[in-house]
């Protein structure tokens, strides 16, 4: 515990605490959370939030935020979907082209990074502030999906593109294994690269990071584009565990990220944060989210329940941060 | 006369370093007392004293002769004591009229607000101040100079009886400055007390009936203008009981590093009055230059521009160890060999969350790396090396730099340029704020950095400091070049003469 408490900030070790006491509350007051099922049910389910969160703590360590990344799941994963099940095809150039599982992953993945890119040009070349730039992909990407969708759900994937959502592998489902690699490589990313070090420098004075040589926009674009390229990659996770790109899949996904960031002890002003606290506010978003549906409580009530703990998870780090 | 304002024996400490000492003021109706002394010389603090901003402090101030306690602006103003501020305090997406009754809003029978009369008042103000500006244009829209009228009207709508002006001029145009000059004398007719900030001297003479030097905290000399020459102003403003330690002067140039001809920069505000006006200058290697001027004189812009800040507004030539360079960011600048610690620490200089040794290697993160990834061990080498070096006190490389004392942040910050090993190194007002000891330490550390061959520019409002430091000093007044002085024939009289333009009545 001890060591445990040198390697996490206050904030995080109070959450692990939290999600501790919340975790022997609902082992001692239902049967089935304390089941090797649910225990698996519940990570599955979280890994689509992790993978959004992930990106959306990078953007939010920039003191930026994005608000598009629902819509930009919703998008890419409808394009992965159609590629799969009916390609590209050209009927004037009698061209016709299929994608195999990789290649539409890939593809759709791409198109995340890509509406991404465009949210950083926008924030970093037109100096919008991050709000309304990705408060507008929000609108134009959801507006894509329903014009690609045509309003319908894309069905009938496949069975090795359904693997990636309901798949198992060595004992562990197939969305933890990658959402558990993309937490991995964005840990390394913020906590032992030049890149990362700059994105916290950003953060937490851009006017020292411009003054030392830090290149502002460039590390910018790169954020929102691994924030977009992550959506795409909740988006793909998504569509093969329902085995169904639904045209308004990942609505309001974005709030459940915000929420993991900030109970993660990320600050939304820049500079302060870690990936790790925020797969610890993904978990507790999640045990809750399991917890109360098990305690059978109504989802009205779950609602009010999720937006305490997020408020009492700020003043708490706000008290911190004081008696720092 | 009886004095409208008085303050006797007033005293402000900062946090340990005492702002004004022991100060008596006496104003009067029908005059105008100008308000003299370099920067940090304590005018402002006196201004905001006596305006109710600052609250606590030691002394007493009386409002015609009975004693008063301000606990916040509002009471002096109630008391008729209004201030216009050397910032503008205007909110630029309401309109003129809304600015001015702003706080102060006239209503109707109905309790609404009166539109009409507010702009029609307002009309009235603005045309005794001579500006033709539609009180229902936005602030935001307004010319610099044409705000800071508004500003003055501000203070003018209350019937004031004292009225503070911090440097209202130094942001509009030679016929605004007219107009004000008239308004003051009719506040001076109307028996009024005028206190007045400016660097302008030439505004000062024009215009004041009383003088009052500040320096260090201190009143060093007051009179009527009429008695006191430029010589024997100067000479105040200047003069210290500190002996200056001067250095000694190097003899040869070996090489010149940095060679700037022709600069200007373009000032957005006001197109007639550039930031920087035609400088021309050369560094040599190993040499120590300092540039000494006021406020506002242009020498932050010029660091700004030579660190590739200013590209689209800058003409002239920038020669780096012979080559031309036109930097168009700091990326290029430092790529070349440039490094600037500047002026606002806190602003621009250290990254408050981060600890001490993240901020260390903010410039030289390839140096702390090992196969691209960074390396603890690496950063805590860096630590250890700067720390034992340049005498960092603090509890450990990964204590939050904001914990640590103004001069241990600057020399973190100069250790993190000084691991880059530049070219040139800018050190913009590197001792503001921090302690006798480490400044004392860091004077020393720009002799030896220059001993090992890196040149260095320091920009600094301290005459002693300029002194004792420099090889060379040059003097920078209204964005030009007004003197330079081998650090032999400097004094502290010919460098305050330098940065006052010539222009005033002996």
């Amino acid at each position: 515990m001890i060591a445990l408490r040198k390697n996490l900030n206050i904030a995080q070790f109070q959450s692990l605490i939290a999600l501790f006491v919340l975790c022997l509350g609902l082992a001692l007051t239902t049967d089935n959370f304390l089941t090797a099922d649910n225990f698996w049910n519940v990570m599955r389910q979280i890994s689509v939030n992790v993978c959004i969160s992930v990106g959306m703590t990078l953007v939010v360590l920039t003191a930026g935020i994005d608000l598009s990344v629902g819509s930009i799941l919703a998008f890419c994963g409808a394009v992965t979907a159609g590629l799969l099940r009916s390609g590209i095809s050209i009927p004037s150039a009698n061209l016709f082209i299929g994608f195999t599982v990789l290649g539409a992953v890939l593809a759709g993945m791409l198109l995340g990074g890509g509406l991404g890119f465009v949210n950083g040009y926008a924030v970093t070349r037109f100096k919008v502030p991050p709000f309304v730039a990705t408060l507008a992909m929000l609108t134009m990407a959801r507006g894509f999906t329903m014009l690609w969708t045509k309003g319908h759900p894309i069905t009938g994937l496949g069975e090795s593109f359904g693997f990636l959502g309901t798949g198992w592998f060595l004992g562990i489902p197939m969305p933890v294994w990658i959402s558990g690699f993309v937490v991995l490589v964005a840990v390394v990313l913020t906590g032992k690269t030049k890149f990362g070090r700059y994105i916290y420098a950003i953060g937490g004075n851009e006017n020292a990071a411009r003054l030392s040589g830090i290149p502002i926009s460039k590390v910018k674009i790169w954020v929102y584009s691994l924030a977009g390229l992550l959506a795409a990659v909740g988006g793909v996770l998504v569509t093969a565990r329902l085995d169904s790109a639904q045209p308004n899949a990942g609505m309001s996904y974005e709030l459940d990220a915000i929420a993991a960031v900030v109970i993660g002890g990320t600050s939304l002003s820049g500079g302060r944060g870690t990936i790790l606290g925020t797969v610890l506010g993904a978990v507790i978003i999640g045990v809750l989210n399991n917890g109360l549906i098990l305690l059978d409580v109504s989802p009205f009530w779950q609602q009010v329940i999720k937006g305490i703990v997020i408020l009492l998870a700020v003043v708490i780090d706000k008290s911190n941060q004081k008696s720092e | 006369m009886a004095a409208l304002l008085e303050v006797k024996d007033i005293t402000k400490r900062f946090s340990g370093v005492t702002a004004l000492s022991a100060v008596n003021l006496s104003l009067e109706g029908g005059r105008v007392t100008a308000l003299i002394g370099e920067n940090g010389a304590g005018k402002s603090t006196l201004l905001k004293i006596m305006s109710g901003v600052y609250t606590d402090y030691e002394g007493q101030i009386l409002f015609k002769g009975s004693e008063v306690k301000f606990t916040r602006p509002k009471d002096a103003q109630d008391l008729g004591i209004s201030i216009i501020h050397q910032e503008l305090n205007l909110i630029p997406h309401l309109s003129v009229a809304q600015n001015i009754f702003l706080g102060r809003e006239l209503l109707n029978a109905l309790g609404f607000l009166d539109k009409s009369q507010m702009i029609r008042k307002t009309k009235t103000l603005l045309e005794r101040l001579k500006l033709d500006v539609d009180p229902t244009a936005l602030v935001g829209s307004l010319k610099v100079g044409q705000q800071q009228i508004v500003e003055i009207a501000k203070a003018l709508l209350v019937e004031s009886e004292v009225v503070f002006m911090d440097e209202p001029t130094s942001a509009i145009g030679e016929s605004e400055v007219e107009v004000l000059f008239e308004i003051i004398e009719r506040l001076k007719a109307e028996g009024k007390a005028i206190v007045y900030i400016s660097h302008k001297l030439d505004e000062l003479f024009a215009m004041a009936d009383d003088l009052v030097v500040l320096r260090d905290g201190k009143i060093v000399g007051e009179g009527p203008v009429s008695q006191i020459s430029r010589a024997q102003l100067i000479n105040m403003m200047a003069g210290r009981e500190v002996k200056v330690v001067k250095k000694t002067s190097r003899s040869a140039c070996p090489e010149t590093v940095l060679e700037v001809k022709n600069l200007h920069l373009f000032n957005p505000e006001n197109s007639a009055r550039p930031l920087l006006d035609d400088i021309s200058f050369t560094l040599c290697k190993g040499e120590v230059l300092g540039i000494y001027g006021l406020m506002g004189a242009g020498r932050t812009e010029l660091c700004e521009s030579l660190f590739g800040l200013h590209s689209k507004a800058l003409k002239g030539s920038i020669r780096l160890d012979g080559e031309d360079c036109q930097f168009k960011s700091p990326i290029q600048a430092i790529a070349a060999g440039m490094a600037l610690v500047p002026e606002d620490r806190k602003r621009d200089g250290i990254v408050p969350g981060m600890s001490v040794g993240k901020n260390l290697s903010l410039t030289v993160l390839e140096k702390v790396s090992e196969l691209g990834f960074l390396s603890d061990r690496l950063h805590s080498k860096l630590y250890d090396k700067h720390t034992s070096s340049l005498k960092i006190k603090s509890s450990g490389e990964h204590q939050a730099i904001k914990n640590l004392s103004g001069g241990n942040q600057q020399k973190v910050i100069l250790g993190k340029w000084i691991e880059r090993n530049p070219k040139v190194l800018m050190l913009d007002e590197p001792t503001r704020g921090i302690d006798v000891n480490a400044k004392s330490e860091i004077y020393e550390l720009i002799s030896k950095l220059s001993a090992e061959g890196i040149s260095i520019l320091v920009i600094s409002s301290e005459i002693p400091e300029i002194l004792a430091i420099s090889d060379r000093i040059l003097v920078m007044a209204e964005g030009k070049l007004t003197a330079e002085f081998a650090s032999g024939e400097a004094t502290e009289n010919n460098i305050m003469n330098a940065c006052i333009p010539e222009n005033l009545p002996q």
